[in-house]
């Protein structure tokens, strides 16, 4: 039942074989089993859930359930939930309880979904280890000396382990995808648009997107086709229609013409195994009949120092409004606002969250606004147009998702530069606001590996199908974690 | 004067929308402390901003009444700076791309005429509100009015006296009232004014450095502190000091301005393009319609009221709010009417018993229709103005219909002649000392006369016929 995918729930749950009550008790005792992941900050009352999936067992049986219907999932504490903490891994909303939901969950709860927590994450969404929550870091249920990767570290970590079947989670320049692949499971980063931001507490505006984390193509198809739509509390919500994304998923790929950019496969960008079990999964696209393309990236370079800029800046200016005044975290004692205010920023913080404030801020000042931050936005748009000019050709790109597998915990913090560095294959989806997907294509000495699929704009329905096809044709997606935690 | 003086005005308008420029909370004023105050207006994590496409119609039709350049393209920026009344640490306004720009208002009194450049106006949210309370040591926010879309209006530093600022505030007050985009209520700061003042020489080209004047809030502080504050540059640079470049606040107490901060450091705002909106999209508007239903504007209403004859203070009452004008307008849409007679009512009695309860044309107490009905009795003479005076109080004070006093007065019967004058024969005869001062010459004993018959008449005669009755029985 640890394994099971969301597809294979509801199949046992319609034929009867399983109950929602089974489901969600399973998932609390994986829970309670692996606390030491440190992937939930909070937790529903356990007698709540197990109401709830009695509701479902009954509603199913009336014959009048929705998609989810009984199925527990969790949301990536950036999401923000009624009544329920949501505190984005900061010391700073440590104790904010919304009065207001997040589209995204009220869409997925609607369609019967049963929240079981919040997961961990690094803090403010900024990070890629899992090392910047307040928190404390989520472990990787592969290894425990590992990083799941970040910033959705908890909900890829509840995923891997059994905790939920699928979580939501936000992506501004890989915090879906790099997670998923670094605990071998599938992570959906939509177009930008797709997906309403409502309720998404923000990073960086123009890269921010919901999205979700599950155990293959298929569930992520279920879960894209609830979340997806246009929402009245988002103008940068798109007014595009929703397609049945479930129903695409069986297209062929002969034909498919799937590009593979040079520089994706140099040797010094990804380490060998990844290159090698990237070159074995493309030749399972190749031997179902697709076609490749080589091509060029000229801008690739430009792709890490482009999105760290404008996403600095714009997070600058989003993380303006915790000030204590109306909610978080409010030092006391002081003599004057201002104090106040510097007090509760400077202790709320942590140092990747300053660093990026203060980096942003930098970029947007008088005499640095047009050599950063708008040289930035110019450059964000060759970016696009070379990405989108592939995609006249092309229907795919396929690369790595990462240049290697999850590091060991306890490395990011000593070099900056680095981690950013590692963020080279995801950020081009979030500059361009194309789709992108993550999916598991092997393992480096039991380490998860995976392969980034993109497409472009509203294009999903084409990922999902590759991704589907691929993962009918390869079991990599059907490996979980030993219950047991191994040493290497 | 040696000095010649240069003045640039920034208004802040609150445009008068049902709902906030970014969220659904109402706009109303004085409500209880943040209970107009939606979770977006506050600035919680996750919540986003949308536009109120009423805000930015309100903003074309001033455009377009400007004869301004409407911006295509054209998008909302962030402010960035810490303050309590600013709940997201921003402000979202309009900075490199203003909807409109470079329009201009002709100002005119009976000695000026000039054409005022505004340079431009944008779209931005109001801020909260800090209440501070000494006494408890604490001060408190109220974010009712953060959110609320005001429209900033800037001119180019095109006004050269006192005169002409405080004339183009006037009028443009008056036309956005008369847009109806703003009530103009400047106690409810619906109507804010910062000014900016500088001198130089005579003549020269060159712009000298200006002062910024805050806390204006009425036409009469603006303008004392405008004189204050050119007295007190003129006295600085004639004993060859410079002026700085300087914020400073008008005190109401001592008609003084005294310095709030320096310029010399000026804020940076970092302005970023807000990444939570989209481009206003214009194309959505059909401005030649918009335009062609544009409501009648002051200048052009003013032209036709003179051309009907109507006097200088007559039209300066009419046009004192759109709600005087369109009162009037509506009285005369019913019908033919002596229109110097209304507008005499309108100006006099009328506005005179509304004042005294505190009321206005905006909800007069009376239709357009049954007013008519009073000023066509008046006109007929088939009631007095003694009587309808009366009934302008009544419909105020109790409610009662104008129409059906007026209907009343009409059927009843005044009091006959024959009455009338057996009473004057009384009267005479009753006082025979008064008859005879007043065959002397004693015209005042007329006055005292007519008052004795008006008594006895309870107001149910004509004036005209009482005067030629007694002046029979007397000669």
């Amino acid at each position: 039942m640890n394994s099971f995918s969301i597809s294979e729930a509801l199949t046992a749950l319609s034929k009867g074989t399983l109950s929602s009550v089974e489901l969600v008790t399973n998932c609390l005792q994986q829970i309670a089993q692996h606390k030491k992941l440190n992937a939930l900050i909070s937790l529903v009352d356990a007698g709540h859930a197990l109401a709830q999936a009695q509701e479902a067992d009954s509603l199913r049986a009336a014959g009048k359930g929705s998609i989810f219907t009984g199925i527990p999932i969790v949301h990536k504490d950036n999401f923000c939930t009624i009544g329920l903490r949501t505190t984005c891994g900061s010391r700073m909303l440590a104790n904010f309880v919304p009065p207001y939901e997040a589209t995204i969950v009220h869409k997925l709860t609607q369609a019967g979904a049963i929240t079981l927590g919040k997961t961990n994450m690094d803090e403010f969404a900024m990070g890629s280890t899992g090392e910047t929550s307040y928190f404390g870091s989520t472990l990787n249920p592969w290894h425990q000396q590992y990083s799941p990767g970040g910033s959705s570290s908890g909900s890829a970590s509840a995923v891997a382990a059994g905790l939920a079947l699928a979580a939501t989670g936000s992506d501004t320049g890989g915090s879906i995808r790099q997670p998923a692949a670094f605990c071998g499971v599938s992570g959906l980063k939509p177009t930008y648009g797709r997906v309403s931001r409502y309720g998404l507490i923000a990073y960086a505006s123009s890269f921010d997107q919901a999205g979700v984390i599950a155990k293959s193509a298929e569930d992520l198809a279920l879960l894209l086709k609830t979340i997806a739509g246009v929402d009245d509390k988002d103008a940068t919500s798109l007014c595009y229609p929703v397609p049945d994304y479930p129903s695409l998923l069986n297209q062929s790929l002969r034909g498919v013409r799937i590009a593979l950019p040079r520089a994706f496969f140099q040797e010094t960008i990804a380490t060998p195994e990844v290159r090698q079990a990237i070159d074995a999964a493309v030749h399972v696209f190749v031997d179902a009949g697709a076609q490749i393309i080589e091509v060029e990236l000229k801008y690739l370079h430009l792709w890490v120092p482009c999105y760290y800029l404008i996403a600095c800046a714009e997070a600058s200016t989003n993380l303006a409004r915790y000030d204590g005044l109306r909610f978080g975290l409010q030092v006391q004692d002081t003599e004057t606002v201002h104090d106040m205010v510097m007090h509760s920023r400077s202790l709320g913080f942590g140092s990747e969250v300053k660093r990026r404030i203060l980096a942003g801020t930098h970029a947007l000042t008088a005499q640095n606004f047009s050599a950063s931050y708008l040289q930035a936005l110019k450059i964000r748009r060759l970016i696009q147009q070379e990405l989108l000019a592939i995609f006249t050709q092309a229907d795919l790109l396929i690369g790595p998702t990462t240049p290697t597998p999850a590091p060991r915990l306890g490395l990011a913090m000593s070099n900056n530069s680095t981690t950013y560095d590692s963020d080279i294959f995801t950020v081009g989806a979030n500059l361009a606001g194309i789709p992108a997907i993550s999916i598991p294509v092997g393992f480096h000495r039991q380490l998860p590996l995976g392969m980034q699929i993109m497409a472009s704009h509203f294009a999903e329905a084409k990922l999902l199908n590759a991704a589907h096809q691929y993962q009918k044709m390869t079991d990599w997606h059907k490996y979980a974690p030993p219950q047991k935690e191994k040493k290497i | 004067m040696k000095w010649d003086t240069v003045i640039g005005l920034e208004v802040h308008a609150q445009l008068a929308t049902a709902t906030k420029l970014f969220s659904a909370a109402p706009t109303v004023f004085g409500a209880p402390a943040n209970t107009q105050t939606s979770f977006v207006d506050a600035g919680f994590p996750g919540t986003l901003p949308v536009l109120n496409r009423e805000a930015v119609l309100m903003a074309l039709k001033f455009g377009l009444a400007i004869n301004g350049q409407i911006n295509d393209y054209c998008f909302f920026e962030r402010k960035n700076y810490f303050y309590p009344d600013l709940p997201k640490g921003y402000q979202i306004s309009q900075y490199a791309q203003p909807i409109i720009s470079n329009g201009y208002l002709n100002i005119e009194d009976g000695n000026l005429c000039k054409k005022i450049w505004i340079e431009r106006a944008h779209l931005e949210e109001d801020a909260g509100k800090l209440i501070h309370d000494p006494e408890k040591g604490r001060s408190m926010i109220d974010l009712n009015r953060a959110g609320i879309p005001l429209l900033e209006i800037v001119t180019a530093p095109c006004l050269h006296s006192i005169n002409e600022a405080i004339l183009y505030l006037k009028t443009l007050h008056q036309l956005l009232r008369f847009l109806g985009i703003c009530d103009g209520n400047m106690q409810e700061g619906s109507f804010r004014c910062d000014a900016n003042i500088s001198l130089k020489p005579k003549g020269s080209q060159q712009l000298g450095c200006r002062v910024e004047l805050k806390n204006l809030n009425s036409f009469r502080f603006i303008e004392k502190a405008l004189t204050y504050e050119q007295q007190r540059q003129q006295l600085l640079l004639d004993q060859g000091r410079p002026v700085s470049q300087e914020t400073r606040l008008f005190c109401e107490n001592t008609g003084t301005t005294k310095l709030m901060r320096s310029k010399e450091t000026a804020q940076d705002y970092r302005y970023i393009p807000d990444p939570d909106l989209l481009p206003i999209n214009l194309a959505e508007f059909d401005q030649r319609t918009i335009k062609n239903n544009l409501p009648p504007l002051p200048f052009t209403l003013k032209n036709s009221l003179q051309q009907m004859g109507l006097h200088k203070e007559d039209i300066q009452f009419l046009l004192a709010s759109p709600a005087n004008y369109n009162f009037y307008a509506a009285v005369v849409a019913q019908g033919s009417v002596d229109h110097n007679l209304l507008v005499q009512w309108l100006r006099g009695s009328c506005a005179a018993v509304l004042k005294e309860h505190k009321r206005d044309f905006s909800d007069p107490p009376f239709t357009a229709q049954d007013f008519f009905k009073l000023v066509n009795a008046l006109q007929k003479e088939t009631i007095t103005a003694f009587r309808a005076k009366k009934f302008l109080a009544a419909a105020v004070t109790e409610g009662s219909n104008l129409a059906d006093l007026v209907a009343q007065e009409e059927i009843q019967t005044l009091v006959p002649s024959a009455s009338i004058e057996e009473f004057i024969e009384g009267l005479l005869r009753n006082n025979p000392q008064q008859v005879y001062d007043y065959q002397q010459g004693n015209e005042k004993i007329f006055g005292y006369f007519i008052g004795k018959v008006m008594h006895f008449c309870k107001g149910q005669a004509d004036p005209k016929q009482i005067h030629a009755l007694l002046k029979k029985f007397l000669h």
